[in-house]
């Protein structure tokens, strides 16, 4: 293997981390689909699902917001741009998530449209905080 | 919020040092109705329960006010007996309103703050003032172990009480300080959820039917629109059958009916929805048409669209009423009585209105008891303040009115939920 050539910036991400990571791609792209299908049913329990969602994509990105600051700080290897991309992309993604949960605190049809296009913005930054987060340890290791 | 607070809190002092009425430009038949607004934090400021101490509500000059009971737990409406013996509703509902997203768990705490820590009694108390001097002397349990009880009637020989999730009746005989037996089931009224979960009610003048009032199960069908079905209406009721048919619709939470005296028309206050700015949607008095659509959930004041609600109805929005008289938003109308010469001259030909309170709203309104004045039938001029001062100069709230009673001999009986309190107002003599 290449990495064994490299031992020094060979650090595999911290699980805890992964999973944290793990927490915002999957419960936005969620929370968009049920306000999709809230738009088109009128179905409350749709929306329900996309508050709860949000809430849960909040909280874990949340700590792996807080993960990722602490790391920035304490620096030191294998803390390079991707780390740096993938902490700004969760911080972009987190705020504008919060954003999404205090629109979807309206009543009823009220959340519409902002609710489709924030919980849509909050899914791509997702995917590019945790794309970014990953490829920092994966091509460290893998270079 | 903090701010929000902070703000209002301002706000309401800058108020109170030029006398300034918000909701002056909201009343009557034609309101101003400002473009729907809604942040992205709603408008909100509690205030706290403070205590009265040697303090007492305001009142007009020339009339006087005193605490007929105290320490009830959660008094709501109150029926002046044909003796004089006042009966008085205590308790609480909507406890199995089910939370199902996060603004739910978050709005519970909140409005929490504002409510007395008191437990619901859910029973009747009797208060009688025997020799007629004014103080009510003695006090008894009429009945206990009831759900939610708020709305009271009488025809003939039986009280009729409209608890949270079923109308029941006692037999009832003049003197009587304790029902003499269980409660009767008459019919069950719509339970389901109940996020307004008060069921107001009044008689018909001949006796023959109840009027039952029936809140909606949310502010703006954010439940969903199947848990509407009976909701947002005034059921008549036949007492002898149990048989209801739906009298009005489209009204958002029917907090208190009665009948005018002479008319024998139907009133009601009801409570407009929330959450689209601080003087949207009043709430109002009206007469009760018979098979009338009043707007709710697919519009407001006539015909004013409200898109949360979807899909729309344009069918039922053409068919909307206007309410007859706007008594500004989040005053939060629980209590109508109409009054009569021996109330004083001044206040002879109106109706007496209790307003619990905003708490959605960053300057408070509400929190006092209101007189419309009435000629020929109809509500005529600016309502005037007839017991007012429940908050204090800090904003925080002594009391909030509920449920008011005019009582024929000349006083106005109004129940206090949050100083747990039956206040009685009369003319000096």
């Amino acid at each position: 293997m290449v990495a064994i050539s490299a031992p020094a910036s060979a650090r595999p991400i911290h699980p805890l981390y992964a999973i944290l990571l793990a927490f915002p791609l999957p419960l936005f792209l969620g929370a968009l689909l049920s306000d999709l299908a809230y738009r088109s049913s009128f179905q409350i329990q749709w929306f329900n699902f996309s508050s709860w969602l949000i809430a849960g994509a909040l909280v874990g990105s949340g700590f792996a917001l807080l993960w990722a600051l602490v790391a920035l700080i304490r620096g030191g290897r294998g803390r390079g741009k991707g780390a740096v991309l993938s902490f700004l992309g969760l911080l972009a993604m987190w705020v504008l998530g919060f954003v999404n949960a205090l629109v979807h605190a309206k009543d009823a049809f009220a959340i519409m449209p902002e609710a489709l296009y924030l919980s849509a913005i909050a899914t791509l930054l997702a995917f590019v905080a945790a794309w970014a987060g990953y490829s920092a340890h994966h091509t460290r290791e893998t270079a | 919020m903090m701010r929000a607070i902070i703000l209002a809190g301002v706000a309401a002092l800058s108020l109170t040092a030029c006398d300034d009425d918000p909701t002056s430009h909201q009343g009557g038949a034609a309101p101003n109705l400002p473009a729907p607004h809604r942040g992205l934090l709603p408008d909100m400021t509690i205030p706290r329960p403070a205590v009265w101490g040697n303090d007492r509500p305001t009142v007009p000059q020339g009339y006087r006010i005193d605490a007929i009971a105290t320490d009830l737990r959660i008094p709501r409406q109150t029926l002046v007996l044909p003796n004089g013996d006042i009966l008085v509703t205590e308790g609480t509902g909507g406890q199995a309103a089910p939370r199902l997203n996060p603004k739910a768990f978050i709005a519970g705490i909140i409005k929490s703050w504002g409510r007395t820590s008191v437990p619901g009694g859910n029973r009747l108390t009797l208060l009688r003032d025997a020799d007629g001097d004014g103080t009510y002397e003695s006090r008894s349990i009429f009945a206990e172990n009831l759900n939610g009880p708020y709305g009271l009637a009488l025809i003939n020989d039986v009280l009729y009480v409209a608890n949270q999730d079923a109308l029941v009746r006692f037999d009832y005989r003049p003197g009587q300080t304790a029902a003499s037996g269980p409660p009767v089931l008459v019919t069950n009224l719509p339970s389901a959820i109940n996020h307004h979960w008060t069921k107001s009610m009044t008689a018909s003048p001949d006796g023959r039917f109840l009027y039952v009032g029936i809140g909606s199960n949310s502010n703006i069908t954010e439940r969903g629109m199947e848990v509407e079905l009976d909701r947002a209406m005034v059921w008549q009721i036949d007492p002898a059958t149990g048989a209801h048919r739906p009298y009005a619709t489209g009204l958002r939470n029917p907090t208190a009916l009665t009948i005018q005296p002479g008319t024998g028309q139907l009133w009601a206050v009801a409570n407009e929805r929330d959450e689209i700015g601080p003087d949207l949607v009043p709430d109002y008095l009206t007469s009760v048409r018979e098979g009338g659509f009043y707007g709710w959930p697919y519009s407001y004041w006539g015909q004013n669209v409200d898109t949360r609600a979807q899909p729309q109805n344009p069918e039922r929005v053409a068919a909307a009423i206007r309410p007859d008289y706007a008594l500004g938003a989040h005053v939060a109308a629980l209590g109508v009585s109409f009054s009569n010469p021996a109330m004083g001259a001044a206040f002879a030909d109106g109706a007496f209105v209790g307003q619990h309170g905003s708490w959605n709203r960053d300057t408070p309104v509400g929190y006092r008891v209101v007189f419309v004045p009435f000629r020929d039938g109809r509500p005529a001029g600016s309502p005037i303040d007839f017991v007012s001062g429940f908050l204090n100069g800090d904003g925080n709230a002594r009391g909030r009115p509920v449920g008011v009673s005019v009582d024929p001999r000349g006083a106005l009986i109004v129940a206090d939920d949050l100083s747990n309190t039956v206040w009685r107002i009369t003319a000096n003599r």
